[in-house]
């Protein structure tokens, strides 16, 4: 009940008010056949409930609400007579509108019910009046007192109403008593408080650890546990249900559809799906620009969806879901698709693309081409021009909040684009770095990969370009940015140090930035910058660091921005215009991580689905219950050895080298590669023998037909390499992963 | 808040300190609480007299070097009045804190032309004390308008 929107409980209170009235006027009407007033009092009533259950994609209240409106039109406009199995049908809607209503309060929907018989009712009394509506006119009023069915009918319909309405008021009153409207400020400043009340039981169970006094270690440990739960209360109540988003969708969607003449479906599901609300406020111009461009240009009209063998109506869905500490929505449509062609078109004329590149672009390539930066001229995500219009705009303030969009197309399938989001825009996980003794954090957001140069490799340190520092990246050139020059804190000059690149990625351009050192990973609160220190455009907050300092938040596209303004050739470009177009780095081109799993086998893993790779000691690797484990990060991961090849033996554990990339060195113990991948929300471990390199290879060539467990092939390096599909792993190697 | 600088209404009392060679007053009112040095993280690129950020309880508020603010030579200020101006907070760093003197409607005076520009824009008014004259700090111009500006 809770759960229910606003604008829902506003719904239901005044149709049951409405419904009240509605009964009370048939009644009357009964005595007072023809009163003009009183029909069009009804009239309206019926009229309101068909807009404002169609407003809320409220189908069957809707469809009972217009073959009600349709009788009474007529009625009110003498086109026809009330005559008693009129009243009886009208008086028969009351009563299902009642039910509908019920189950709307009950369950969120009005789906599952069936008032097919109501329906067919109302319109038989709409048209079947053959027996002619001037008898008709006559024997209502002759018919009135003699006829005891239709006070009868009333009174039933009275007396269920009041017997139902002790059922539906019932939660009614206690959804509205049990809850309050709070102004977000307060609840704002309610986040503030509980996160001073965390910090202040911080520094108490610092104080209390050194105590001898068991009641002040008791007390300090009971404040810490409610002060824990109370900061999970408060930060709930930010969590506001997609309905805010949702609500107006259906009448946009209703509108846009009549528009283009075009007819549409909307399903929405997940409506329960919780977010903070300012990322709601943040997705809604986003989500609304997906939903419109679906519409107009997705779904096709009537007459065309018929001719590719579709039905004339068209579906479209617009999904919430909850994924591994994120949010997910969906906009799927199965209309046209988006046009590969017409899209390489247009890049190609906005400059995106140069014709001889668009000729080696794949069609998923060229349909992702939509949300490149520039694809559009549109300037406003509100604006409608074609299909794809908008989609970088849509990107950009997606990413803004640190979310990503990716679409698939089919074309004449549909398209799915799907938006991921964070819970909370207020915690963040961010890389901690140090430059100049101080810490900065990075949100992960924008993290590629981290990379430590080697000085002492002519290929593998940091080169110059004109002066510009730049890192040979897997055949691809990375144009640095040193962080402490952007901040100006170098003390010195400082030439020999020993510094760790962090890849990140703003939009489609990547570029490195130099640090001292990579401290560690932490979830942090963002606070934003006031007064003078608000302008300062390579930093987008603080936040207070476990230890109580704080620590500066950099801002990833204004550490871009600086590079290319402080950099000059050193700007950091668009991989596209910096990568050898037939290198290992197409940006479009999916990247995978090459593992050796026995001796002369290797295969391959999306790095999408890869969190990251570990080198994990021998003694790790556990038996449990016929699965493999490892002991990580204090939790047991579950492994599939893909050592154990059909033939090959376990291999020996070994001794790691360095990796490229990884920041570690050889240790004396011996350990064992293991790939972490994410797969359907859970961690899961590979076991392999080496992790080789990570390639890029055409996306599409790995959609080929492959055995179980495997997503198809790429090619690398002239040989064909398997790639893994981690979901299907663990079914496909027999082994069940639980969480 | 405080009375408009300049013309006030009543006796008012004014937290005084010394910054390089001023005497300054700061109203109680928006005196939050005064405190000893505090760790500060330096802020890259911002103002010079913005020492950097403080965590005060949870919360993230600039620490302002009130003598480089008043044009006076830099100098290890480590002394933080908390104040507070409608929903800002600001840490003032300064050299000492001194007393609470109240100083009565009529003996405040409006800061003499000849002082320097720097330092009168953030001056409400020239406090007549018994054993010295007292600058009155005018907060908003001091902390939020100087910090936004």
């Amino acid at each position: 009940m809770g759960e229910l929107d606003g604008i829902v409980e506003e719904f239901l209170v005044e149709s049951h008010e409405n419904l009240d009235r509605l009964d009370r006027d048939l009644v009357q009407l009964e005595a007072v056949p023809d009163s003009p007033d009183l029909l069009a009092g009804i009239f309206r009533t019926v009229h309101t409930l068909k807009g404002s259950s169609g407003f809320l994609a409220f189908g069957t209240l809707e469809r009972l609400a217009h073959a009600g409106e349709s009788l009474l039109a007529k009625l009110r406009d003498g086109d026809l007579a009330l005559t008693p199995a009129r009243t009886d049908a009208l008086l028969e809607l009351v009563d299902a509108v009642r039910t509908l209503l019920a189950a709307v309060e009950r369950t969120g929907t009005d789906d599952g019910l069936d008032v097919s018989g109501v329906v067919a009712r109302l319109e038989a009394a709409t048209v079947a009046s053959a027996e002619g509506d001037e008898p008709g006119r006559g024997s209502t009023g002759a018919g009135a007192a003699p006829r005891p069915a239709g006070p009868e009918a009333g009174a039933e319909a009275v007396a269920g109403a009041e017997a139902g309405e002790t059922d539906p008021e019932a939660p009614r009153r206690s959804a509205a008593d049990s809850s309050i409207r709070v102004d977000v400020a307060v609840l704002d400043s309610l986040v503030r408080l509980v996160g001073e009340l965390v910090l202040a039981r911080n520094e108490l169970l610092q104080h209390a650890g050194s105590s001898r006094d068991g009641d002040v270690l008791r007390s300090a440990h009971r404040l810490d546990l409610v002060s824990a739960e109370l900061q999970e209360v408060v930060m709930r109540t930010r969590l506001q249900s997609m309905d805010y988003l949702w609500s107006k969708l259906p009448r946009m969607v209703r509108d846009l559809a009549s528009q283009c003449g075009k007819q549409v479906q909307l399903v929405l599901a997940g409506r329960e799906t919780e977010l903070d609300r300012t990322l709601l406020d943040a997705v809604k111009d986003p989500l609304t620009h997906l939903v419109r461009n679906a519409v107009d240009h997705g779904i096709e009209a009537p007459e065309a969806r018929r001719a590719a063998g579709k039905p004339a109506t068209g579906t479209l869905a617009v999904r919430a879901y909850h994924a591994s500490g994120q949010v997910v929505l969906e906009v799927v449509d199965d209309g046209r698709g988006i046009d590969p062609g017409r899209v390489l078109a247009t890049a190609v004329e906005r400059g995106i693309v140069t014709a001889a590149e668009s000729r080696t672009l794949s069609p998923s390539q060229a349909v992702d081409l939509v949300l490149r930066r520039g694809f559009s001229t549109a300037p406003r995500v509100t604006t409608l021009s074609g299909r794809g219009v908008g989609m970088d705009v849509v990107r950009t303030d997606v990413e803004a909040i640190g979310g990503t969009v990716d679409l698939h197309s089919e074309p004449g399938r549909g398209c799915v684009v799907r938006v991921t989001i964070p819970l909370t825009l207020a915690i963040i996980p961010a890389l901690v770095v140090r430059q100049d003794g101080q810490r900065y954090a990075v949100p992960q957001a924008h993290l590629v990969e981290l990379v430590r140069p080697d000085p002492a490799s002519p290929t593998r340190g940091v080169e110059h370009v004109a002066g510009a520092p730049v890192h040979r990246l897997r055949g691809a050139l990375v144009p640095l940015v040193d962080l402490g020059g952007v901040l100006g804190t170098h003390a010195g000059p400082g030439e020999d140090r020993q510094q760790t690149i962090v890849v990140l990625r703003v939009g489609t351009v990547e570029f490195g930035l130099t640090v001292d050192e990579v401290l560690d990973t932490q979830e942090i609160v963002v606070k934003p910058l006031t007064g003078a220190l608000a302008g300062i455009p390579v930093l987008a907050g603080a936040a207070v660091m476990g230890d109580g300092g704080v620590a500066l938040i950099l801002d990833v596209p204004g550490l871009a921005a600086a590079g290319r303004a402080t950099g000059g050739a050193a700007a950091a470009t668009d991989r596209t215009a910096t990568a050898p177009a037939a290198a290992a780095a197409e940006p479009d081109d999916e990247r995978y991580v090459l593992l050796r799993t026995t001796p002369d086998v290797t295969c391959a893993v999306p790095l999408a689905a890869v969190d990251r790779l570990e080198e994990a000691p021998a003694a790790a690797f556990e038996r449990l219950g016929g699965t493999n484990v490892l002991q990580y990060r204090g939790d047991l991961l579950p492994l599939v050895d893909l050592t154990v090849g059909p033939a090959g033996p376990p291999a020996a554990a070994r001794v790691s080298a360095p990796r490229p990339g990884g920041s570690d060195t050889a240790r004396p113990e011996p350990t064992r590669p293991v790939v972490v991948c994410r797969s359907r929300g859970r961690a899961l471990g590979l076991s392999v023998t080496e992790v080789v390199d990570i390639v890029a290879a055409p996306r599409r060539a790995a959609a080929g037909p492959g055995r179980a467990g495997t997503l198809g092939t790429i090619v690398v390096d002239g040989r064909v390499t398997e790639v893994l599909d981690v979901d299907d792993l663990p079914s496909a190697t027999g082994m069940t992963v639980d969480g | 808040m405080a009375d408009p600088p300049g013309r006030p209404a009543a006796a008012l009392m004014y937290c005084t300190c010394r910054v390089d060679d001023l005497y300054l007053g700061i109203d109680v009112a928006v005196v939050q609480e005064v405190l000893r040095e505090q760790p500060v993280t330096p802020v890259p690129l911002a103002p010079p007299e913005v020492r950097g950020l403080v965590n005060l309880r949870g919360r993230i508020v600039p620490a302002v070097d009130l003598g480089r603010r008043l044009g006076r030579p830099a100098a290890v200020r480590r002394t933080t009045v908390v104040v507070r101006i409608g929903s800002e907070v600001v840490c003032l760093l300064v050299d000492v804190i001194e007393d609470v003197v109240t100083l009565a409607a009529g003996d405040h005076r409006p800061v003499p032309a000849t002082v320097d520009p720097s330092i009168a824009a953030h001056l409400g008014a020239t406090g007549l004390l018994d054993s010295e004259l007292l600058l009155v700090l005018d907060p908003v111009a001091a902390c939020v308008g100087a910090a936004r500006a």
